[in-house]
């Protein structure tokens, strides 16, 4: 007998709680407004993790405005989010870097805002300039040394990121160019956060952050004499900035067209201005 | 009538139990061995498996850096943790008395439910910079083995002193009639006797080793180099997966895949390799 009741009682639980469940959501279901006049459906957006939050801010104000339409945003990384648009799995795919000439043709692009790359070191670093050639001899590994561009008698610690993030291939067309490629010596973290607590814990490091990961835990380099700064990389004058891209299918239409065309407004904007720089 | 019901009942629910979890295990390697071969195609096992560049940007893929630094990790950490282990086996089973060990005991065992990631914030935080100190940026393979070597001990301790407890008592009482004194019981009689359950320890640890992914990612730099010192940044089999799948597409991703299928091999490998020096170890024993 006590037995069967040990057996009895999860099962008994699991009982009650799918009972409650199903209560829940006939009571969201008459509750929820219907009668809302305007928009209603889903899209769904997935990609870069760098796009991610500000891509998630925006559905967050568009479903404020809208609510019966859902949003739903997914990482994946750029090359991802390239290849679900053209396959047509999500309805915007997200990039930020360019198109590669295999991937022209398969999407359409709308450039949803720019984004600097900032060369970082630790705070306490005395080099606080340099160009773009020494960064790209930096990471090829061919200057290993701080006094070799004007600092103390320490090795060099290049920080990147791993093979396939967006980041690392923005800052490899932007920088590398055709030919350098990043030292196999270097330290490979997997996101700009892990990039930017590794530099924050060396005082020799060096390592390149998404504008919107910028804080005092690390000091952006001035690249070419410009310091990296929002309003440089929107008059142009610092020299690594990328777009951050929505992609879709084909040109789009209805509820996709609507939110797009709201990124691209003002309020959407004001949304991407916080953390990027604005296209509009 | 009811009994031979309950009777059955039971059979059938343990033997779909096992049959379930034997199912997992096939679902997963056949997963892993469609989603890998056709980067072996696409590459070339050869230059797959000895090719040291790894570059998939360049359509390069070699994981022989990987191969190593696995190896050196995993053997790394198994040296600081196999003497460590087997001294607090001894102290817990042989030496300690009662109240230390009920403190001691589940202290160690606490170790195992630290979720890995937390053993990784640990060592970014305190081990990288320590590290440092001795040269290099840190981020190296001594790190990664000392992170491991915390990971793999509560195996090691736990299951060792299970097997000297459960050597019978009259071997005990034996050496020390004999004139043995306390430590020359240990090592001479109670070590040798548990020699089996002490290997199956250590081919536990080391599988743990083998397989820990998100704390080693943390510590290790990632770096595709071959490790030519303790100090120096490596990257092993588990980690190049963990770091590179969430932006991975076409052969990139399916070789990520194929990195699975040698992890997978290398540990079969390395069980079988054990079970055997270890059954070898036990029927010799059995013989003397």
């Amino acid at each position: 007998m006590t037995k069967l009741k040990w057996l009895l009682l999860p099962l008994a639980l699991t009982l009650v709680m799918a009972i409650a469940l199903i209560g829940c959501n006939g009571n969201s279901d008459t509750t929820s407004p219907t009668t809302e006049p305007g928009l209603s459906g889903e899209i769904t957006e997935a990609g870069s993790t760098t796009v991610q939050p500000v891509a998630e801010s925006l559905a967050a104000a568009f479903m404020a405005k809208y609510p019966d339409v859902n949003v739903v945003i997914q990482g994946g990384g750029s090359s991802t989010g390239v290849k679900s648009a053209a396959e047509g799995t999500v309805d915007i795919g997200a990039a930020s870097r360019e198109l590669k000439p295999n991937e022209e043709g398969t999407v359409v692009p709308h450039v949803l805002a720019r984004d600097g790359i900032a060369i970082v070191a630790h705070p306490t670093q005395t080099v606080s300039n340099l160009t773009k050639d020494q960064v790209r001899e930096i990471f090829a590994g061919e200057i290993t040394n701080w006094s070799q561009v004007g600092g103390a008698n320490e090795t060099i610690n290049v920080v990147a990121r791993e093979e396939g993030s967006g980041t690392r291939a923005a800052f490899e067309e932007m920088v590398m160019g055709e030919d350098a490629l990043i030292t196999a010596m270097a330290i490979l973290q997997p996101s700009n956060g892990a990039v930017r607590t590794t530099v924050a814990g060396d005082p020799n490091a060096i390592g390149f952050l998404s504008f919107g990961y910028l804080d005092s835990s690390t000091r952006a380099m001035s690249i070419d004499g410009v310091a990296a700064t929002v309003d440089n990389a929107q008059n142009g004058t610092y020299p690594i900035v990328r777009p951050l891209l929505f992609l879709t299918r084909s040109e789009p239409t209805g509820l996709v067209k609507e939110f797009i065309d709201f990124c691209l407004g003002p309020e959407g904007q004001a949304i991407v201005a916080v953390d990027y720089i604005p296209v509009n | 009538m009811t009994r031979y019901f309950t009777d059955r009942l039971a059979r059938y629910v343990v033997f779909i139990s096992a049959t379930v979890s034997f199912i997992i295990l096939l679902a997963i390697a056949i997963f892993v061995f469609i989603d890998g071969l056709p980067a072996f195609k696409e590459i070339g096992v050869f230059e797959f498996l000895f090719g040291t560049v790894w570059r998939p940007g360049q359509g390069q893929y070699g994981i022989l850096t990987m191969i190593v630094g696995s190896i050196v990790v995993t053997v790394g950490s198994l040296l600081l943790a196999i003497p460590l282990g087997i001294a607090c086996a001894i102290l817990l089973a042989e030496v300690a008395p009662f109240r230390v060990r009920q403190f001691l005991r589940p202290a160690v065992e606490l170790l195992v439910g630290i979720p890995s990631v937390v053993y990784g914030l640990v060592g970014l935080v305190l081990l990288v910079p320590a590290v440092r100190q001795l040269g290099g940026n840190g981020f190296s393979v001594l790190a990664a083995a000392i992170v491991l070597m915390a990971m793999v001990l509560p195996t090691i301790i736990s299951i060792s002193e299970d097997s000297l407890r459960a050597v019978p008592q009259s071997y005990r009482e034996g050496a020390l009639a004999l004139g043995a004194t306390r430590w020359q019981m240990i090592s001479r009689v109670l070590l040798p006797a548990a020699r089996s359950g002490i290997g199956a320890s250590i081919v536990l640890g080391m599988g743990r080793a083998v397989g820990e992914t998100m704390a080693m990612i943390m510590v290790i730099g990632n770096s595709i180099v071959f490790p030519t010192s303790p100090l120096s940044p490596a990257r092993t089999l588990t980690g190049n997966i963990a770091v590179e799948i969430n932006y991975a597409t076409g052969v990139h991703e399916s070789a990520l895949f194929a990195t699975g299928i040698v992890l997978f091999i290398f540990i079969l490998l390395l069980n079988s390799i054990a079970v055997i020096v270890f059954k070898r170890g036990a029927s010799a024993q059995n013989l003397t």
